[in-house]
């Protein structure tokens, strides 16, 4: 390689640093490395673990004794099935309830900052203060019972907590949030002017949200299911404060903890970390599919 | 909810208000069938709003549209049967070109052979055969431009609205989809709303152009009407009139009248009654001044005579065949167009035709408020360079 007239003083080959640089490869990668240290130290160096964990049963008999033991033991297995049960349905709700209001919402309107804000305070909140409101407001003494009980509509009080309605409703009090501003943002982006098109073109409402904003909307209606479903499908706190964590809603991750931390076997306790994981995988993964299906990319309108 | 055909489109006081200010104000109109219609304005000054309202897209706040003997801006946009090309296209970006044809065939609910052939006979129209199966995003912009157009012709509507189809465009391509546009206009038979702020476009394609500021009607009629003619100094700014700058009448009009422009003295023709000693607004276009060669008998800048002006130029631009020309007379400062090879410094005499060189009350008489700047050159600049001026147009295209 001749050495152009300027030689590089700093003894580098600038065809290698060339080569390089065309694959992307220069000092600003360094700047990935904070990020990177953090992922491996409190992400993937803790999953390793846990998973390694989970092959290692404390009571031994092989790797996969521990999985034999959660799926073999209906009281751990039925887990499974409870956690589906509320978070389904919960993310379901979220999304589909989000859609008519962010549809009606997407325009400007006076007070639209006031709305959005009340919507995020349950974020905010956290689980523990909702689970207290709801213990309060549904209760057997509660608001809501009062009223039903006083207008005569219920002759008892209806039982809304310690029971699977109780965490169903904080699910959706603290997923709504997130499936509003997600779905909101999501509709946002596409271009109004398409609907407009759609009605000059003899397409009614209901036409114009079936035939052009649904499909469009698909893909984000997809990635918002999924994140509320993982967020509902851990639901912890709630399950013990306003449910009933010894039958109806012993969901997985109370599994996971009673193994862990008053069994202290902390193997089996990776185990069902690690189930409780591969079903939120599998859900994810059915519902990407579904998604795949649909149109995936501008919605400005243009298309370029 | 088929398009029914209709001989006469009237637009009766036509108006919509935005909080406290009339986007679109007293827009009487009336469309016979097959005319080519551009509305024409700066942006902002409600041509936009005045096709949304004819589409259905805007709710009027005041006046109506009747076809024929039939009220229709209580309709909403589904049931008027109008067809629109929007500006920015509003291709449905998940379905194919065939699909997105199809769209409006399937809204109302023809039998499927029917569709099909109408589809492939505005494929065909729009040369678009071979683009069928893709999607919008996979087409150049004159290609997504002709879906649009055949999505809104497909349907074979009563009327077709269009949004500055063309803006979006390349200057080639925009003329050769000019020509696609007046072709189609023609060879369907179809009434055509056209919205544009390109004078030039406006004056190629259509049989009569709305001139429009600030929400209000400042003229209507032919493109000769308002080339030749305009109505006040507003409509010349907007009809190419590059140097236009305040004066002060000398003589009495209508007819030809003696200005005084920046103490300059010049003839021109009145386009309203003036009287001696009012602000007036004179306007000239570029191409209308002359260079001769005989220079001017030394008695200093003054044309009232022979319309004869002696002056120094000043800023010589090549724009191909000819040169766009400032030059200096006086305090007055005049732009031409000549093939001419000159420099600047130069010594040249002008001829300024006053059957050309028309005046203007200088209120806009509209009464819309606005008069003209103080600074003639600011205007000179800010007029010409802002809107398209047909030097700038001329360089486009």
């Amino acid at each position: 390689m001749s050495a152009p007239a300027a030689a590089p003083s700093r003894g580098a080959d600038p065809g290698l640093r060339h080569r390089l640089a065309e694959r992307g490869v220069d000092a600003r990668l360094l700047l990935l490395v904070p990020g990177m240290v953090f992922v491996v130290g409190l992400f993937v160096y803790p999953f390793c673990y846990g998973l390694g964990l989970s092959f290692q049963p404390a009571k031994g008999g092989g790797p996969f004794a521990d999985y034999q033991r959660f799926f073999s033991d209906a009281y751990q297995r039925d887990t499974i099935g409870k956690t589906l049960r509320l978070a389904v349905p919960a993310a379901l709700l979220n999304v589909l309830a989000s859609v008519p209001i962010a549809y009606r919402m997407r325009g400007r309107f006076r007070g639209k900052r006031l709305l959005t804000t009340a919507l995020v305070v349950p974020i905010t909140l956290g689980t523990v203060l909702t689970a207290e409101g709801l213990l309060t407001f549904l209760g057997p003494r509660g608001w809501l019972n009062r009223a039903l009980t006083g207008l005569g509509i219920v002759d008892e009080p209806v039982t809304l907590i310690q029971n699977y309605w109780g965490v169903f409703f904080s699910i959706v009090i603290s997923g709504f949030p997130f499936a509003f501003l997600l779905i909101l943002s999501y509709l946002s982006g596409i271009d109004p002017s398409l609907e407009r098109a759609a009605a000059t073109l003899g397409a009614g409402w209901w036409q114009r949200f079936r035939r052009i904003t649904l499909p469009l909307l698909a893909p984000g209606l997809a990635t918002t299911f999924c994140l509320t479903f993982v967020l509902a499908f851990s639901v912890f706190p709630s399950a013990y404060l306003v449910g009933d964590p010894t039958g109806e809603t012993r969901v997985i991750s109370i599994a996971a903890y009673e193994a862990a931390y008053q069994q202290y076997d902390y193997a089996f306790g990776s185990t069902i970390a690690v189930i409780m994981g591969a079903i939120e995988l599998a859900v994810i993964g059915l519902v990407l599919a579904w998604r795949s299906r649909f149109y995936a990319g501008t919605t400005g309108g243009k298309g370029s | 909810m088929t398009a029914a055909p209709f001989t006469r489109l009237r637009l009766d006081g036509v108006g919509r208000r935005f909080g406290d200010t009339d986007a679109l104000a007293g827009l009487d109109l009336t469309i016979e069938q097959g005319e080519f219609i551009a509305l024409l304005g700066p942006s902002g000054c409600g041509k936009s709003t005045a096709l949304n309202c004819l589409a259905g897209l805007l709710p009027l706040t005041a006046g109506s549209i009747w076809q024929d003997e039939r009220r229709i801006d209580v309709l909403p946009p589904e049931r008027r049967g109008f067809g629109m090309v929007f500006q920015n296209y509003a291709l449905f970006p998940h379905l194919t070109v065939r699909r997105n044809i199809e769209f409006g065939l399937q809204m109302r609910r023809l039998p499927k052979p029917e569709i099909a052939r109408r589809t492939a006979a505005a494929l065909a129209l729009v040369h678009l055969e071979e683009q069928a199966g893709r999607l919008p995003g996979q087409l150049s912009g004159g290609q997504q431009q002709r879906v649009a157009i055949a999505r809104a012709v497909v349907l074979e509507p009563s009327l077709v609205l269009m949004d500055e189809p063309l803006s979006n465009l390349d200057a080639k391509l925009r003329l050769e989809m000019r020509t696609e546009i007046r072709r189609l206009h023609q060879s369907l038979g179809l009434t055509t709303v056209y919205v544009t702020h390109d004078q030039e476009e406006a004056l190629s394609m259509a049989d009569r152009l709305v001139v429009l500021r600030q929400g209000r009607v400042q003229q209507v009629g032919t493109p000769e009407d308002l080339h030749a003619r305009p109505a006040n100094w507003h409509v010349a700014d907007f009809m190419g009139f590059r140097n236009l700058l305040p004066a002060t009448a000398v003589g009495a009009g209508p007819g030809v009248v003696g200005v005084d422009v920046e103490g300059v003295r010049l003839a021109g023709t009145a386009v309203a009654a003036v009287t001696a000693g009012e602000r007036v607004a004179v306007g000239v276009r570029p191409e209308d001044l002359h260079v001769v060669d005989a220079p001017a008998p030394g008695e200093g800048p003054s044309a009232e005579g022979d319309g004869r002006l002696a002056a120094t130029v000043s800023v010589v631009e090549y724009q191909g065949r000819e040169f766009a020309v400032e030059v200096a007379a006086g305090g007055l400062r005049l732009h031409l167009r000549t093939a001419a090879r000159l420099v600047p410094g130069d010594p040249v005499t002008l001829r300024v035709p006053p059957d050309r060189l028309l005046v203007f009350p200088a209120d806009g008489g509209d009464g819309a408020g606005g008069g003209l700047p103080a600074v003639p050159a600011a205007l000179g600049e800010v007029g010409g360079d802002a809107r398209r001026s047909p030097v700038a147009t001329a360089a486009a295209t």
